[in-house]
């Protein structure tokens, strides 16, 4: 598992709001790639453009190419339901189902799919929680409400979830910025073992949280508050922190900005 | 820099004044809380007398196992003796058919509105349209039916009837409440369950509908006690049966409220007058029970924290 994403001229609107403007870059697979830029930059409604989760909001939509390998997702005749299976996400806030057990966050994907087979979910649940490093802490209260959990823990559920559906990609929008600092660690822990498996794309507002788990790091800016978000430079992430090609980078990451 | 220095206030050390309220104040705070308790108390003096007056005149004839038996099958108003069984079991036929129509139809409206329509002119529409009917008469209500069901289908009075009228009156409460307990469901947990495929009317049959449930269904037991103690209807639609009628589309058919009015007009005589308030009472009891059972499913069905 792992694709490739390679994004050409993308345009992203809001009704008549352009919210980002003209972004070509490459993620390569099996690779962490961390999203940087002030608040309002189109990085998040970028990555949400990957798993054209940004259709939820009534009037956006998008101009360009993003290729999962050889498959535009953007093709007509491509249903977005189909691409979420493929690319999943972890949002900001920890979400869990809070109806539902931990069994049954973790579960969920497979089952609101229709697998019923209990012997087969049992096993990627166990699986899952495994690759999230949350199966020793919750394993004797699988049938306990998902919500009963710390903030940490609920996210490193959330992340269960998400990779029980064994996504190609996995897109985590400021997955730590609700967590303290210990929660953070293992998530960042799981993030350098979740590329692996998978093609990370990441969104931070952390720089050191960047520097940590990312291979290539992308910085977005914007002109004005108003004016599209764009992507300004991407590199892989030691040159972007040490030696960054653009002025703004490098007045961003050294924190004179504005 | 020196300008600043200069105006700085030198450090006294004194101890500043903190016991707080000023008289004005002090006096606004108890005028508030007197008036709050006051309102709290005269909201509680009508509910407290109507309680206290039902339960004390209606509560012996409910002690009899004949009350939860028998019809008021021949029994003048100047005898005692027969039941309410005719009538709890009209009320409860009535209600539950309006429950069956009007609750699928309030529910899925209501999804419409929230998950579906929203911002669209259709979804204005049919909710100005809610708004309206939110304040239609009773009265109203059941004459619109008595013009369907009986001037142009040239049915009979018959239960059913009723229900088709109450579904009228139910449709908007539950519809109302259940809009507003789907509002309440954060869209990131629709959006977790998109983001792992899952498409969007099941992410609402299963992750939406459920989170709300404990909510749809206290609307749903708003909408059914509102429902039950409606007289109009009733008595245009079915009129009063003293027998035991347990089919709603054949024959006239009992209800509490109407065995309440038809005993109502000779009060003065004491079977009839006991019999009025032991079906006020029953009536009340019959809605605190429902209620009951809903806190109970809501509770068993409900969001799982610990």
């Amino acid at each position: 598992m792992a694709k490739r994403i390679e994004v050409s001229g993308l345009n992203v609107y809001y009704g008549d709001f352009k919210a980002v403007e003209d972004v070509s870059m490459t993620v390569e697979p099996r690779s962490v790639t961390a999203f940087i830029g002030p608040s309002g930059c189109g990085k998040s409604t970028f990555l949400r453009t990957l798993n054209r989760m940004h259709e939820v909001i009534p009037g956006a939509r998008v101009e360009g190419k993003v290729m999962l390998d050889q498959q535009d997702l953007y093709a007509s005749g491509v249903d977005p339901v189909a691409v979420r299976r493929v690319v999943g996400m972890v949002f900001q806030r920890p979400n869990p189902f809070p109806t539902m057990s931990i069994f049954d966050n973790v579960a969920s994907g497979l089952k609101l799919n229709g697998v019923k087979d209990r012997k087969k979910l049992t096993e990627v649940v166990e699986r899952s929680l495994h690759g999230a490093n949350l199966w020793n802490e919750v394993k004797d209260r699988l049938d306990k409400p998902g919500a009963g959990l710390s903030g940490g823990q609920q996210q490193r559920l959330c992340i269960a979830r998400a990779i029980a559906v064994e996504p190609e990609v996995i897109l985590m929008d400021e997955p730590c910025s609700a967590l303290d600092p210990i929660s953070t660690l293992a998530i960042e822990d799981l993030i350098e073992k979740l590329k692996d498996q998978f093609t990370v794309v990441i969104v931070t507002h952390n720089m050191q949280q960047a520097a940590r788990v990312s291979d290539q790091t992308a910085f977005f800016n914007l002109a004005a508050t108003g004016k599209p978000g764009r992507l300004i430079e991407m590199a892989p992430t030691k040159q972007i922190f040490s030696n960054p090609a653009e002025k703004a980078t490098e007045d961003y990451i050294t924190g004179r900005f504005g | 820099m020196t300008a600043i220095a200069e105006n700085k206030p030198a450090y006294d050390g004194q101890a500043l004044d903190l016991t707080g309220k000023s008289g004005a104040r002090a006096f606004k705070n108890t005028l508030a809380t007197v008036l709050i308790v006051l309102a709290f108390v005269i909201a509680m003096i009508p509910l407290l007398w109507i309680l206290g007056t039902v339960i004390s005149k209606g509560y012996h004839l409910l002690l009899s196992a004949d009350w939860w038996s028998q019809s008021q099958r021949g029994i003048t108003v100047r005898r005692e003796g027969g039941g309410a069984y005719h009538a709890i079991m009209g009320t409860l036929i009535m209600s539950l058919i309006t429950a069956l129509i009007a609750v699928p139809i309030a529910v899925l409206g209501a999804v419409y509105l929230v998950e579906y329509g929203k911002g669209t002119r259709a979804a204005r529409v049919v909710s100005f349209m809610i708004d309206i009917l939110t304040g239609v008469p009773s009265i109203v209500a059941a004459l619109f039916i008595y013009a369907v069901w009986i001037t142009i289908f040239g049915f009979n009075r018959v239960g059913f009837a009723v229900s088709l009228s109450l579904v009228l009156l139910m449709l908007p409460v539950v519809l109302r409440s259940t809009e507003e307990m789907l509002k309440l469901v954060p869209d990131e947990l629709r959006e977790a369950s998109y983001a792992l495929g899952v498409p969007k009317w099941k992410t609402i049959m299963k992750v939406v509908v459920p989170t709300a449930f404990g909510g749809i269904v206290t609307g749903v037991m708003l909408g059914l006690a509102r429902v039950m103690g409606e007289t109009a209807p009733l008595l245009i639609l079915v009129g009063y049966s003293k027998n035991i009628n347990l089919n709603p589309f054949n024959g006239f058919m009992g209800a509490l409220p109407t065995m309440i009015n038809q005993d109502r007009t000779e009060l003065a005589l004491q079977p009839a007058a006991d019999r009025v308030w032991a079906a006020a009472l029953t009536l009340i009891l019959l809605v605190l029970v429902l209620n009951v059972l809903a806190r109970l499913v809501a509770r068993f069905s409900a969001i799982k924290s610990k």
